[in-house]
């Protein structure tokens, strides 16, 4: 309503005096008209905009104050884990405030980060985040400005422990041969499957995308209602275009981005997915839509999405019963020996460049990421090796499924393909907002490609990307 | 008899003989209008000449003349947003000045005057709400799944969230959600406007054979004419700045409604995602340019600040 008033209160002002404003108009006209013709003024493009600006070659840290107090910003889901280490270490001096942690493409860090950097205080020192985040991080925001983020490979963190992290799984992390974050977890793709259903029906688990489209259309007929994948969610992308190979935000160097949705990995993806939604096998409702767990939550036979769905959509979301649920190895094409798969989330922690205490700030986050103490409890799967280990040791995360699942995801965690990069926007924008809509108008993802294609490129070089669709 | 009858008579004379003068302002006067101008200097006046200097400068502060305007005028966003705003403005005000004018004259010569208060009272109940909070009832009224209509959305065809919240829906719904939070104080408001035409105006038309309606349409709209366009020019400032609503949507809705739907949901963007403050600004200063350029039509073409002559 302020601003309301002000507009309203603004125009009175203006209005007995029109000849003043007259002239003030065609002075504005007349100035602009000139600046245009002269093409004087500098250019409007901002610096930091530019994609290729990632990546910092100098890292000069803040004056330290040993032992000084640290401000954590964690998720409420990794909260558990920071308050335990401060149990742990009562001698370090910590403020843990609790924040989105960057889900669904929020980007409140990135908003604060950016008054932060212009009033020049208020960083927080360690963050959890997720790998977009680290794209805007391990930039500066403004000319002058020191990226957020700080170089963990320059002697905060050391290379043997860099080195434990699964492949590839700190590719995010990287910018301009520098490390900017620890990833905390990888969310790597596999096929769930209710092996209570899958028994009592008979159905084989299958192990190419053939099986899978055939099998579904399958249930469809046999057991009409129930699911074998949903592609209505923020993330669901990730699941089914991503294994598919599909280059859809492919960064071939920096700053360059390929997007070819025409390309035949992504069309062969879209008519699977069409002909499975015609059958209605695979719904166009998200499986985290308001509703969905009540209406169809226990109509779900099979899911094609990241490790995480064991404990947050079959347990927490669906309750399944234990025992019913199993997990496979993600699925092939043909002519594929080994499988890709996609990922969908893992967060990553960093560490502030402005942090007054780096050291405390630095063993925090290695702790978080890399410690058994604290990754064997942790809610998803590590994305350090060792630590995945133990995690997988733990009888939390193995007794509720009906089957082990440490073959299929390990498997998995090694197959995550490369080809799907990290970029500064957010890859579930235009998905939500462009093709889910279309999907609920009853539109077929294939008609939908070539408009996803253009809301994909339009962001990307609105954030400075050259695209190509070659 | 001669004093009774000269006593009124001098009074108006003498005034006419000596100008009427205003009083100075005493210290009260000044600290009542002191706060409201610190205020507006601190939270208009400042930010608007801030915003000009940023709209005409980029980050490293030198001036780029209308570069900032050419820059985000070429947005892929910048059409969509101002269309979608377009739409929803003239449902918005269409709806606004009607409705509230049809209803309030409904309210003030139909209705008898207890039952009119208590419809004047719950009408205007909706505006007590802040705005993200009657988001939020709308929130759920438009979920199938939850809302105490749900049947109606069914037999529109929509049976899911994701369903009603179609793009082509989007501008509808807001002006729902406007109307039912705004329009009950603006029919409170031209009520009283209505209140103020008196009495005599309205007999003689009643005498001169104009039933209700005529009387609506020859007399009371237009003695209301400067009311209402004062309510159109704060619900047109109010509507091009449109950001609570559809930024609440997108985030309910996990991102099917764009980030960028209003003008001022992607200065938003620009500002805090894109790093780009100028940039921000120029889409702010096209917004001040479109408000007063309404909120100029419309004092001159309905003669506001005119005084009449009593």
């Amino acid at each position: 309503m302020k601003t309301e008033l002000s507009s309203g209160s603004r125009s009175p002002r203006r209005a007995p005096r029109p000849r003043a404003a007259r002239t003030a108009l065609a002075a504005t006209a007349l100035a602009a008209a000139a600046a245009l013709l002269a093409g004087c003024g500098a250019s409007a493009d901002t610096t930091s905009g530019s994609a290729a600006t990632s990546g910092h070659a100098q890292f000069t840290p803040a004056a330290q104050q040993a032992g000084s107090q640290i401000t954590v910003w964690a998720d409420s889901t990794r909260l558990p884990s920071v308050q335990a280490y401060q149990k742990a270490h009562p001698d370090v001096k910590m403020k843990i405030v609790t924040y989105d942690g960057g889900a669904d493409g929020s980007t409140y860090l990135q908003t604060k980060v950016q008054l932060f950097d212009r009033t020049g205080s208020g960083w927080p020192d360690v963050v959890f985040g997720s790998p977009t985040d680290v794209t805007w991080a391990s930039a500066p925001t403004k000319p002058g400005a020191i990226p957020f983020a700080a170089p963990l490979d320059q002697k905060l963190v050391p290379a043997a422990t860099l080195d434990g992290f699964a492949k590839g799984s700190l590719a995010p992390c990287r910018f301009n041969g520098h490390t900017y974050c620890l990833r905390n977890d990888i969310a790597q793709v596999v096929l769930w499957y209710n092996k209570t259903l899958m028994d009592q029906w008979g159905y084989p688990v299958p192990t190419t995308w053939a099986q899978y489209q055939a099998l579904g259309e399958k249930v469809a007929k046999e057991h009409p209602g129930y699911l074998v994948g949903s592609v209505g969610d923020t993330n669901s992308q990730e699941s089914y275009f991503w294994s598919s190979q599909c280059p859809a935000f492919q960064e071939t160097s920096p700053g360059t981005l390929r997007v070819a949705l025409q390309d035949p990995n992504c069309t062969r993806m879209a008519s699977l997915l069409d002909s499975l939604i015609s059958a209605k096998a695979v719904s166009t409702q998200g499986f985290f839509s308001q509703g969905f767990a009540k209406d169809s939550g226990d109509k779900v036979l099979m899911a094609y999405g990241p490790s995480w769905y064991g404990q947050y959509l079959f347990k927490t979301a669906f309750k399944t019963p234990a025992k019913q649920m199993a997990a496979a190895a993600p699925l092939t094409w043909p002519g594929e020996t080994t499988a890709a798969t996609g990922n969908v989330g893992g967060g990553v922690w960093m560490v502030s460049a402005h942090s007054k205490n780096l050291a405390a700030s630095t063993d925090l986050a290695t702790w978080l990421t890399t410690s058994d103490a604290n990754q064997a409890a942790a809610p998803t799967y590590p994305a350090y090796v060792p630590a995945a280990k133990a995690w997988l040791a733990n009888p939390a995360n193995r007794d509720y499924f009906a089957a082990d699942v440490s073959g299929p995801f390990q498997q998995a965690a090694d197959e995550v393909w490369t080809g799907w990069s990290n970029t500064k926007f957010s890859d579930a924008t235009a998905w939500s907002s462009v093709v889910l809509p279309a999907l609920t108008a009853g539109k077929t993802l294939t008609s939908t490609l070539p408009a996803w294609q253009s809301a994909i490129s339009n962001e990307a070089k609105a954030d400075g990307y050259q695209v190509t669709d070659k | 008899m001669t004093l009774v009858d000269t006593a009124p008579v001098a009074a108006p004379a003498r005034r006419r003989g000596t100008p009427p003068r205003r009083r100075a302002a005493g210290p009260a006067g000044w600290l009542f209008a002191g706060g409201y101008t610190v205020l507006l200097l601190a939270f208009g006046v400042f930010p608007t000449c801030y915003a000009f200097y940023l709209a005409f400068t980029n980050d490293r502060g030198q001036f780029t003349g209308i570069n900032q305007f050419t820059k985000v005028a070429r947005d892929y966003r910048f059409g969509p947003a101002f269309s979608h705003v377009l739409v929803y403005l003239v449902l918005w005000l269409v709806a606004l000045v009607v409705l509230t004018v049809l209803a309030a004259v409904v309210l003030r010569s139909r209705v008898r005057p207890g039952l009119s208060a208590l419809l004047r009272f719950l009408y205007y109940i909706p505006g007590a709400l802040a705005g993200v909070a009657s988001v939020l009832v709308w929130l759920f009224m438009l979920d199938p799944d939850v809302s105490p209509v749900s049947r109606l959305l069914d037999a529109l065809g929509l049976h899911s969230f994701a369903a009603v919240l179609a793009p082509g829906n989007l501008p509808v719904i807001f002006v729902l959600i406007a109307f039912w939070t705004g329009a009950g104080g603006w029919m409170v408001v031209m009520y009283g406007a209505l209140n103020n035409i008196p009495d005599e105006v309205l007999e003689a038309a009643r005498m001169d054979g104009a039933g209700h309606w005529r009387t609506a349409w020859h007399i009371q709209i237009p003695m209301i004419r400067q009311w209402i366009a004062y309510m159109t020019i704060l619900a047109f400032a109010g509507g091009t700045q449109l950001f609570v609503e559809p930024q609440l949507l997108q985030t309910a809705s996990l991102g099917r409604v764009s980030p960028t739907w209003s003008p001022n949901q992607l200065a938003y963007v620009y500002a805090f995602q894109q790093g780009d403050f100028n940039g921000a600004a120029a889409i702010s200063v096209f917004l001040l340019a479109l408000g007063l350029l309404c909120a100029g039509l419309l004092v001159a073409r309905t003669n506001m600040f005119t005084i009449e002559e009593k």
